[in-house]
């Protein structure tokens, strides 16, 4: 009886002592769920869910304070991708918000007069120019978020949707149809 | 001989092979312009090299490689490069792709100096890169990638791929009737750039000429390493894949390629155009065509890249009263093509017209029945059925499940199937939109990492500037000037204050005193917009005057400036 209770709490120190060193050795940081949701996101920072870039929303879901369907960027599809992780309901996109097609910001060079209000604009550094200087805006980098528009005071910044050109082009979904209505009537 | 192994799957549709594989090649006459597209390999299309209005030599290269995958173009004749613009292309979206269009002088002039032949690895190496080459098989991918050096270590075989088992195709046929000798010199200079040991010829049984002809050239000493092989005729035995396993045995590992297997493989018509580009410094600027189907003369013509489909159409005798629609490649894996205008490219091997007696309209698509024809075809054992579904859902993580990037878009199973289904066209569809969303992923990771690192950048920015203040205010507190120091330097500055002051009152009665000589009588919203312009120019005064005072009481104090 002794033997017995004695080596049962001996093998339940030994498993404790295992899973505290455990806790404390494979301690996760952040909030694990945040970096979930985060990934989802589109990342184009664009602010247009009311949170100051993709993180802080992707923070505010997590804590239950935002809702899913505020990120227009992400469209439909984010909003089902993010339901499916949450283990909610998808819903159509909030009220005020609206899908747009994917474009990039480009500066007319002619009228930019190198103020560099864009460039502290832009969420990912991705304008390139100084003072008094023309700038530019490299395109593989741009996230379409336009914070970069309102800044500007000689309107010199326009967007450009992307158009489908021999590299961006995806085959389409198969479409046949289901019933030769005209045969049907023919016969 | 070798031993061969069958592969699992194939179907045997009808060949139609003999339709054009009766005449020898022929060329064509020198046409007035060519369409050279930037986009005919696999990976980057080539940047234009040569400007609107320029000249150019016939073999001269006008779109050199980008960096990564990508080939250089040439042009095909000598002329004048008429425009760099948009033109139809031969390309299953059916849109426009870049193009330089050379209007032809009619002289024909090659590049006059002909490199001597290099026997040195390096040297040819280095020619290859510049002579854009690519796979002519089909896949266009650039051939210098291909024999780069560090990637031929575990290579010990190479298989020329003379199967051709599409269906109508008959360009390589042809070319190695007629070329079996260049075709042969071609694979053992590409054996001794990948350090082969070993050279198989694989040719698919329906090709006897072919056949005789490569055993005819390989029976010499110097080519005891090569055997060539007739494989059965088993579409697709054309495919890498497929005849590595026919002619080896061994099977390539999914997600990977054949030269997992040890195997390096090229077709027979890139090894002929390695053999020109290395042996007489030619580019590929020209290659072997199938015209066939509903036309008059079906044939294989030698088209210079850029000839329009239309030039060699008509060459071919043009379009019987029966044709509709025309195919680039063959019945199994073509697509239709958009214009007659698009040229010739590197990846063109065959136009096929086509007629309602071959080519019935596409029957009735009816619901999957599972019967499993689809699997029983697949030559690479996937599931096709099971595919299908989920594809057609889009739920694209469990179509890559099944293994959806191991499929070489044969079309076995859409041509056994009882239901008529598009298998292929949803499986393409599958895996464009997951690349695109791979595409799109990364570029999210990658603006990620730039607004962390930026945030990360203000952050320290304003740590720094901080840190700057604060040094500043301590040693302003530790060195604050005396007492004493101060007036000293006070009656220096309201001299200066009171020059400035006269000046600036001198200056206004001075502008008071002038009267415009063209401001009276004027409406009354013109008066209005002069006294508006004459209150800015007040305030910009005003605030030039300000910042001179301002400038002055820093100059005064020093210590303050750094202050914030």
């Amino acid at each position: 009886m002794l033997d017995a209770i004695l080596i049962l709490s001996t093998i339940g120190l030994i498993l404790g002592a295992i899973l505290g060193w455990a806790a404390v050795r494979y301690r996760v940081q952040d909030d694990p769920l945040v970096e979930k949701i985060d990934a989802v996101l589109p990342q184009t920072q664009c602010g247009q869910c009311g949170y100051p870039g993709c993180k802080p929303y992707a923070e505010a879901i997590a804590k239950g304070e935002a809702d899913i369907n505020l990120c227009p960027p992400g469209g439909a599809e984010g909003i089902e991708r993010l339901a499916e992780l949450l283990g909610v309901e998808p819903k159509p996109l909030g009220e005020g918000l609206e899908v747009k097609a994917k474009a990039i910001a480009i500066i007319d060079e002619s009228t930019c007069i190198g103020c560099t209000l864009c460039i502290q604009a832009c969420p990912v550094d991705a304008i390139v120019g100084a003072a008094k200087q023309m700038h530019v805006i490299v395109a593989e980098q741009c996230t379409g978020c336009e914070l970069c528009l309102p800044p500007c005071p000689v309107d010199c910044i326009h967007m450009v949707t992307e158009t489908e050109n021999i590299q961006t082009w995806k085959w389409p979904y198969p479409v046949f149809a289901l019933k030769s209505v005209a045969e049907k009537a023919a016969v | 001989m070798t031993a061969l192994f069958n592969f699992p799957g194939g179907i045997h549709p009808p060949e139609h092979k003999t339709e054009s594989n009766g005449t020898p090649i022929r060329a064509l006459p020198l046409l007035p312009h060519y369409v050279v597209p930037l986009s005919q390999h696999l990976g980057k299309p080539a940047k234009p090299c040569v400007s609107v209005g320029e000249r150019v030599s016939g073999g001269q290269m006008i779109g050199t490689p980008e960096a990564g995958v990508s080939a250089a173009i040439h042009a095909p004749t000598s002329g004048r490069v008429s425009a760099i613009e948009a033109r139809p292309i031969a390309h299953s979206s059916g849109l426009n792709g870049l193009c330089i269009v050379i209007d032809s002088d009619g002289e024909d002039a090659s590049i006059t100096t002909l490199p001597p032949p290099h026997e040195d690895r390096e040297a040819q190496l280095a020619r290859l890169r510049t002579m854009g080459l690519a796979g002519l098989g089909g896949a266009v991918f650039p051939t210098h990638i291909k024999l780069a050096p560090g990637r031929h270590e575990n290579w010990p075989l190479l298989i020329l791929n003379g199967a051709e088992c599409e269906p109508w195709i008959t360009c390589d046929d042809r070319l190695m009737r007629e070329h079996a000798e260049a075709i042969l010199d071609g694979a053992q200079l590409i054996q001794n750039l990948i350090g082969a040991g070993q050279i198989l010829v694989g040719i698919e049984a329906n090709k006897p000429e072919a056949i005789a002809a490569l055993r005819h050239a390989a029976d010499t000493a110097s080519r005891s390493h090569i055997t060539i092989c007739p494989v059965p005729t088993l579409y697709p035995m054309g495919g890498g894949k497929q005849l590595t396993y026919a002619l080896t045995g061994r099977t390539t590992p999914s997600g990977g390629r054949t030269t997992d297997v040890g195997v390096q493989m090229f077709n027979v018509g890139t090894a002929y155009a390695l053999q020109r580009a290395i042996r007489h410094g030619e580019p590929l600027t020209r290659r072997i065509v199938t015209v066939t189907g509903a036309v008059n003369t079906p044939g294989n013509y030698e088209a210079r890249i850029g000839t329009p489909i239309a030039a060699l159409i008509a060459a071919a005798g043009g379009r019987t009263s029966a044709a509709h629609g025309t195919l680039i490649g063959g019945p199994m894996m073509g697509f239709d093509l958009a214009s007659d205008e698009a040229p010739v490219s590197k990846m063109v091997n065959c136009i096929l017209v086509k007629d309602s007696q071959n080519f019935p309209p596409p029957a009735q698509v009816l619901p999957c029945i599972r019967c499993g024809a689809c699997a029983r075809a697949c030559p690479v054992s996937l599931q096709p059925f099971e595919m299908h579904w989920y594809a057609r859902a889009h739920d694209f993580g469990k179509v890559q499940s099944f293994k959806l990037f191991d499929c070489i878009e044969c079309g076995c199973c859409d041509y056994v199937c009882p239901s008529h289904i598009p298998l292929v066209s949803f499986f393409r569809y599958a895996k464009s939109e997951i690349w695109a969303r791979e595409q799109e992923k990364d570029a999210a990771d990658r603006a990620r990492v730039r607004h962390e690192f930026r945030s990360f950048r203000l952050e320290r920015e304003k740590m720094e500037k901080a840190a700057k203040h604060a040094a500043a205010a301590k040693a302003k507190t530790e060195s604050a000037p005396t007492p004493a120091a101060m007036p000293a330097a006070d009656p220096e500055a309201t001299r200066k204050k009171a020059i400035l002051a006269a000046a600036m009152a001198r200056a206004t009665e001075a502008r008071k005193a002038i009267v415009p000589k063209n401001t009276e009588g004027l409406p009354a919203d013109k008066v209005r917009e002069i006294s508006e312009i004459e209150s800015r120019r007040a305030s910009l005064l005003q605030s030039v005057h300000d910042s001179i005072v301002k400038e002055e009481e820093e100059e005064s104090s020093p210590a303050q400036k750094e202050a914030p």
